[in-house]
């Protein structure tokens, strides 16, 4: 591609609208210009320059500004959709034709519609990610594009400017020192710049004071951090990066840690206490009968012993003891776990009395581990009771035959024989809770229920999330990226002492012109340069009087 | 001339780099659910578990052999139905060097014994007491069942309850050479 070369003898590359070296306006479109567009202080945007190979051509496709601006607006679109109905995330069913009716019952035609469509899982859908994808290389490629030109351009800034390029600033000043000897003015210039905190360069008559150069990195930072952020999010569907698992378990139990490979942990006793004080207005108004104060799960971590497979749970080591609480989760490894959910009184042991029917007396009591029956529990001489079967979740009778709907305890039903003194031949019945026993034949003694111990469950959500400082980072390196661009303003002043001993002045900002007039109030004082003038402003206060005149 | 090939190059590594991330998240969410499931071929997790008399059965133990792993509890219905076509066909194949083993989901010696006692079952059949091997083969439904090859790498099997037909063939090719 050939260079621009300016009248000054810089060969710039193709595309450039102002001269690297001078600033003389090269484009026609920059010649034209009144006040010259100083975004990215008139470099060429590298995709403009080159549209040649297939690359080049995707490449330009991204930098485009507006191309990014539809995707940001296309994202937005698609995220707001994803909100009007629960993500199927929230909707606790197991299949998908449970789903289904879910946003149909729920929300009708529109949420059968939504469903359909797939917006009930739009946020892991592959459309959704590719737009996520697009506008990460928009913004990579855009910023690269835009920003590495910008950098170099203002690194390599020559202190003097071509008289056309000063001319066409927004804010300009030309004529003589209004006071004094006009050969020390550059010199009080520098003076009153360097107090103002600006940084003074000086080649033979121009001078260029800058301050916060840094501010127009601000939106590159920005993106930066945005990159990062969506790179963290990326780096969840690593394995290992970000676990969330959920489980249950029993006081008393011993289980694996769904997510967190060899090792286990024992649920010890699950606390929930209450607030004892009388009921208060609000909670009478609401129906609440109690406050709770705590919930919280006792646990042992348990690791598998070193070179252990799956499932050989001897040798284990205790890890840690730890009260888990709301907010306060065992915290191990990386891995949290936390206290999340409960069940109170689930059946543990149900005790029954072996008594004789007519004439009430008792042979002896048995307590049933309803988690571990025995065969056979021997409460005397020539007396004992088998359980011959045993159903801890009856759900009634098929073809004569008992079923059980689970394996957890919800209704216990016994068939138990019964072997005593006077009938050593055993007798046989099937205890269930709440029915009269069904016996074979008529017999004389009966286990007669006691009681029941119960135990709770504890729900219990294991979490790791390695991405989090990965998203915090981006997080504040986008925010400063913001703060730099918003609060800090990149100013410029060019100064020439023409061969009369005229001024030539021209400044530029890139947001707050209000400040870079204060400053240059100050110096137009202190080294009694001519009077600025705001060249759009003029051309307002123009129209302004014309608006006056009707 | 360089410098245009040297742009290609390096703005060509960038988009390719970028694709890539792209690809590979949309990848990993489309098989999100399913990465933890043992996949065909996979190299099946070794385990050991105790059974009824108190022997370890050590999955590995096996290698050289087909196992015909399955899941089951007592209230499975389904589970009810398999077990007795899966002893017939243990007598078939056990001498054939496919070998059934039963894992059953933490319920209690008690019930697993009646159990076994009522089926006549007379493979081995172990408990996983804390639910891991469970949690590593990833079982929701029961009854689940897995092949292992004699090369101890998995076989996956439809979920659901099997015939007698499909457990035939299903042990008929993992047959040992």
């Amino acid at each position: 591609m050939e260079k621009i070369s300016c009248v000054c003898g810089h060969e710039n590359p193709f595309g450039t609208k102002i001269c690297e070296k001078c600033g003389r306006p090269l484009s026609e479109e920059a010649k034209a210009q009144k006040v010259l567009d100083m975004r990215y202080d008139g470099t060429a945007i590298r995709s403009k320059t080159y549209n040649k190979s297939i690359i080049d051509k995707i490449w330009n496709f991204f930098s485009s500004v507006k191309v990014g601006v539809s995707l940001i607006i296309i994202t937005l679109i698609a995220s707001a959709l994803g909100t009007i109905f629960p993500q199927e995330f929230y909707v606790q069913v197991a299949t998908q034709e449970e789903k289904a009716l879910y946003y149909k019952q729920n929300y009708g035609v529109f949420g059968e519609l939504y469903y359909n469509l797939g917006l009930s899982d739009l946020y892991s859908s592959w459309w959704y990610q590719i737009l996520v994808g697009l506008l990460g290389i928009s913004i990579i490629v855009a910023s690269l594009d835009r920003g590495l030109p910008l950098y170099k351009s203002l690194k390599n800034q020559r202190v003097k400017r071509h008289e056309s390029f000063m001319k066409r600033q927004r804010i300009v000043a030309h004529g003589p020192v209004t006071e004094g000897d006009s050969s020390k003015t550059l010199d009080l210039i520098e003076e009153k710049m360097k107090n103002l905190r600006y940084k003074v360069r000086r080649d033979g008559n121009a001078l260029l004071a800058e301050k916060n150069r840094f501010a127009r990195s601000g939106p590159y930072i920005n993106h930066l951090g945005l990159i990062i952020f969506l790179l963290g999010v990326m780096l969840r569907f690593l394995p290992g990066f970000h676990v969330d698992e959920s489980m249950w378990i029993r006081e008393g139990e011993v289980r694996a840690i769904p997510g967190m490979d060899g090792y286990f942990l024992e649920n010890k006793q699950f606390i929930l206490e209450t607030y004892d004080n009388d009921p208060t207005r609000a909670q009478i108004e609401q129906g609440v009968a109690a406050i709770a104060k705590n919930y919280q799960t006792d646990v042992k971590l348990y690791k598998q012993a070193e070179g252990a497979v799956l499932g050989d749970t001897e040798n284990m080591e205790l890890v840690k003891e730890y009260s888990i609480r709301v907010n306060y989760p065992l915290k191990y490894d990386g891995y949290a776990i936390y206290q999340m959910d409960y069940r109170l009184n689930e059946l543990k042991s149900m005790t029954f009395e072996l008594t004789h029917k007519q004439s009430g007396e008792s042979l002896g009591s048995m307590k049933i581990d309803l988690t571990n029956p025995e065969k056979e529990y021997v409460l005397g001489e020539n007396t004992k009771v088998q359980i011959l079967n045993y159903y801890p979740d009856f759900s009634g009778l098929k073809d004569g035959v008992p079923q059980t709907a689970s394996q957890y305890p919800n209704n216990p039903a016994f068939v138990f024989k019964m072997m005593t003194p006077d009938k050593p031949e055993g007798e046989v019945s099937f205890v269930s809770i709440g029915a009269s026993p069904i016996e074979a034949g008529e017999n004389e003694y009966k286990m007669t229920f006691k009681g029941v111990e119960t135990r709770n469950v504890s729900g219990l959500t294991i979490r790791k999330d390695v991405t989090i400082p990965i998203l915090i980072i981006g997080g504040v390196i986008f925010l400063l990226g913001l703060a730099i661009g918003s609060y800090w303003n990149h100013r410029r002043l060019w100064v020439q002492q023409l061969e009369d001993g005229k001024i030539m002045l021209a400044a530029h900002t890139n947001k707050n012109w209000f400040s870079m007039k204060k400053d240059l109030d100050v110096v137009t004082e202190y080294a009694h340069l001519p009077q600025y003038i705001d060249q759009l402003e003029e051309k307002d206060e123009k129209d302004k009087e014309g608006d006056g005149a009707e | 001339m360089e410098k245009k090939k040297k742009r290609s190059i390096i703005r060509g590594i960038i988009l390719g780099v970028l694709a890539c991330a792209i690809i590979y998240t949309i990848y990993n969410t489309a098989t999100k659910d399913t990465v933890e499931v043992l996949a065909d071929g996979d190299t099946a997790p070794d385990f050991e578990l105790v059974d009824l008399e108190g022997n370890t059965h050590r999955l590995s133990d096996y290698r050289g052999q087909g196992v015909f792993l399955n899941f089951w509890g007592t209230w499975c219905e389904p589970c009810k139905k398999e077990m007795p076509a899966m002893e017939r066909q243990y007598q078939q194949f056990k001498d054939q060097g496919v070998h059934i083993l039963a894992v059953n989901i933490a319920q209690s010696n008690f019930e697993v014994e009646n159990f076994v006692e009522q089926y006549n079952l007379t493979f081995p059949v172990v408990i996983d007491k804390t639910k891991s091997v469970m949690q590593a083969y990833n079982v929701g439904k029961l009854p689940a069942t897995y092949l292992i090859t004699p090369e101890g790498k998995v076989k996956r099997v439809p979920p659901g309850e099997l015939s007698e037909e499909q457990i035939q063939s299903l042990m008929e090719s993992i047959k040992p050479e």
